[in-house]
């Protein structure tokens, strides 16, 4: 590694090329005064240089004998195989949507969800949310979920009622652990489920930022979190910016920041996405919002739709599963399978 | 948040120095720099401007709260909504218009938006044992559509023993109190001194009517690409408002109409429509006028129509309710729903707007 890629200050650079340390050999080589003295800086800088200069050191020396670690940070094919069946997925509530998705919502990726108004993204994130929560004797992750709200569109009766749809139907599933397991009885409460949705209500551009740079300490505090929910990213990217540019890279800056958190933290992160129209081959066409670099910032992309009478996800980006459309219906317990698209007229009274 | 100094925020000493001499006075101005470029501006190492960001990021993230606590602060308040006494539209919006949420209304020309809103403006200056919110109504007619004449004859219709007690009328009307913004930047001007007001003055309700007066006068005034700013600005106040003062906040869309559903498919849906767009070249229908970042933030959509000779409110958008439709009728009293049975409204017919004239001289 060369001087002028060390992550150091311009100035303290240009100081160091000055003084003639072209390489990190060389650098490495200097004790802290000898280079607080060729660069005139305080001591204590120096010693900063240096610190830098053995870490980037570290990173790219160390060949190890070992297959594992021939690059550092590398992990072989094979073990992301075995990695990736050990992984979990969350359950959307609708088997067939689970089917296109591959099982569910998977951990440790993102996915971006979007759709147009009315079609039922906030329902989809609340009933996510929710369904994270499942305990694991139920076949669920026991997880707990944050929820990032920055439209202002949550609501908490709502969350209640898809919580108790769920509960209803855990009950039916498995009739027979009335008897098993009073303890997880005691923890099947509607309640006891919005408990563990931590929800942060976001007013603007610079918060959603904030929130996000502050997840990592949050995930540190609250190990358990499996699910984070942005609902939606769109909204103050769309209302507040005027440089595009600008809006761009702060954008991409996020979602490779959320793609860590993903991964490090083992956990799902569902980006809840608007429409707006863009005139293509002549004609006007609805597509997800915030263009067409944000669109490659997503692992999985599903979009809901109309299709006749009935809504409809479509899979369009995955980079392991067949692009697929399936059907699912908003009921008054939350996101369920459409059965003759019935399902969703049920009156919620 | 996003505004808060950073010489107020409790950072170590060498990075409020270190951020105040390179001008970064805000938060936002930190946080919506990419790092390198920070790094470039406060000439400092990688480590200084992460810990710069995150110290920062933690102080201006908003703190959370467990849906929980969320629930219990709900059932503590009462949720605060205003009752629209048509008892199907309560039941399916369960209870009424929510307080601190959006509720937009849309439909085309002389349906019974003004109607709908001056009924709703009265409702909530009524006393609480009558259903009503008790409080103030500040009323923003864009259109000069009000008429308080017409409010009060809607009230001795439908609430006799109120209104006929002496003074009371003129208590409530007393508490309407009406804007008429000629500009956008009048209508700018007075939402930024509500900000204060409303609370101090007890307002319980805000109704714009219309939003889209304001924009579509505007858009001709400037360029096409200005176009969506002051709307992205007033929707954000808007949101917030309703959200920290914990009202209902009301607005109307008009329509506007469109030649074809260019805009409405995505381009993998395309192949299969191409079949039914002869038909459907041809007939033109109504879009509200705003467009579809604005649906996409209010929370509750009703659409106001008219099709085989009734007149229809439908849920267009809420996240509570099923898609029904009403038939309704504007009466002396003000809107009356001919029936409390909702009609089940399948697919994406529940967000179009239909206006097929009724035929007014039959009746």
């Amino acid at each position: 590694m060369e001087i002028a890629n060390l992550p150091i200050a311009t100035s303290h650079r240009a100081k160091l090329l000055a003084a003639g340390y072209s390489s990190l050999a060389a650098l490495s080589a200097a004790s802290p005064p000898r280079l607080a003295r060729d660069l005139s800086i305080g001591i204590q800088e120096a010693e900063d240089i240096l610190k830098v200069a053995v870490d980037a050191n570290k990173s790219k020396g160390v060949d190890g004998p070992s297959t594992s670690s021939v690059l550092k940070g590398a992990q072989n094919a094979w073990d992301m195989l075995s990695d990736e069946q050990s992984r979990k997925h969350i359950n959307t509530g609708s088997a067939d949507l689970n089917n296109i998705l591959g099982g569910g919502i998977q951990c440790k990726e993102v996915t971006e969800i979007g759709g147009v108004p009315g079609i039922g993204k906030t329902q989809l994130g609340i009933q996510l949310a929710i369904n994270v929560q499942i305990p694991v004797e139920y076949g669920g992750l026991g997880g707990k979920a944050v929820y990032i709200d920055t439209e202002g569109s949550f609501m908490v009766e709502r969350a209640y009622q898809i919580a108790e749809g769920c509960i209803s139907d855990i009950l039916e599933y498995f009739p027979y652990c009335h008897d098993k397991a009073p303890s997880g009885q005691e923890r099947l409460k509607p309640e006891s489920f919005l408990a563990d949705i931590y929800y942060f209500r976001i007013c603007s551009y610079t918060e959603q930022i904030a929130v996000i740079n502050y997840l990592e300490k949050f995930l540190e505090e609250h190990k358990n979190v499996r699910i984070v929910i942005i609902d939606s990213v769109t909204f103050h990217f769309r209302q507040d910016f005027d440089d595009m540019a600008l809006r761009t890279r702060v954008l991409s800056g996020l979602s490779l920041k959320l793609m860590k958190l993903a991964k490090a933290y083992n956990l799902a992160v569902v980006l809840l996405n608007q429409v707006t129209t863009k005139f293509t081959e002549g004609s006007f066409q609805l597509t997800l919002a915030l263009g067409d670099s944000w669109s490659h910032s997503c692992t999985n992309r599903l979009i809901l739709y109309w299709n006749g009478n009935g809504r409809y996800a479509y899979l369009d980006k995955s980079p392991s599963l067949p692009v697929a459309s399936a059907p699912y219906a908003v009921t008054v317990k939350g996101v369920r399978d459409a059965v003759n698209s019935n399902c969703k007229r049920v009156r919620v009274m | 948040m996003a505004n808060k100094l950073v010489s107020e925020m409790p950072l170590p000493p060498h990075l409020v120095h270190l951020l105040a001499a390179r001008r970064l006075t805000t938060a936002k101005d930190v946080l919506s720099l990419p790092e390198l470029e920070l790094m470039g501006i406060l000439d400092a190492g990688i480590h200084t401007a992460r810990a710069a960001v995150a110290h920062v990021s933690e102080i201006a993230c908003p703190p959370y709260q467990t849906a929980l606590a969320l629930l219990e602060a709900v059932r503590l308040r009462g949720d605060g909504r205003l009752v629209t006494t048509l008892r199907g539209l309560d039941d399916a919006l369960r209870g009424g218009i929510p307080a601190g949420k959006l509720t937009e209304i849309v439909g085309p020309s002389g349906i019974g938006k003004t109607q709908f809103c001056l009924k709703l403006a009265l409702l909530a200056t009524l006393p609480e044992c009558y259903g009503g919110l008790n409080g103030r109504v500040v009323y923003i007619d864009t259109e000069s559509k009000f008429s308080s004449r017409r409010m009060i004859e809607i009230g001795e219709k439908s609430f006799p023993q109120i209104f006929r007690q002496e003074g009371l009328a003129q208590k409530m009307a007393g508490r309407i109190l009406v804007l008429r913004p000629t500009s956008l930047s009048d209508f700018t001007k007075s939402l930024e001194q509500m900000k204060v007001t409303l609370l101090q003055h007890d307002v319980k309700l805000l109704v714009v009517d219309s939003m889209a007066a304001l924009m579509s006068s505007e858009i001709e005034k400037s360029a096409t690409s200005l176009r969506q700013h002051p709307l992205r600005w007033a929707l954000s106040f808007l949101k917030s408002m309703a959200e920290f003062s914990q009202i209902p906040v009301v607005v109307t869309n008009q329509v506007r109409s469109q030649s074809n559903d260019d805009g409405y498919h995505y381009s993998f849906e395309v192949e299969k429509k191409d079949d039914s767009i002869s038909a459907e070249r041809f007939e033109s229908h109504l879009v509200a006028a705003l467009g579809i970042q604005w649906a996409h933030a209010v929370t509750i959509r009703l659409v106001f129509e008219s099709h085989s000779g009734h007149r229809f409110i439908k849920v267009a958008k809420s996240p509570m309710s099923p898609a029904v439709a009403f038939p309704f009728t504007v009466e002396s009293s003000g809107i009356i729903l001919l029936s409390d049975e909702g009609i089940d409204v399948p697919g994406p017919e529940i967000t179009s707007i239909r206006c097929q004239g009724e035929n007014v001289l039959a009746q």
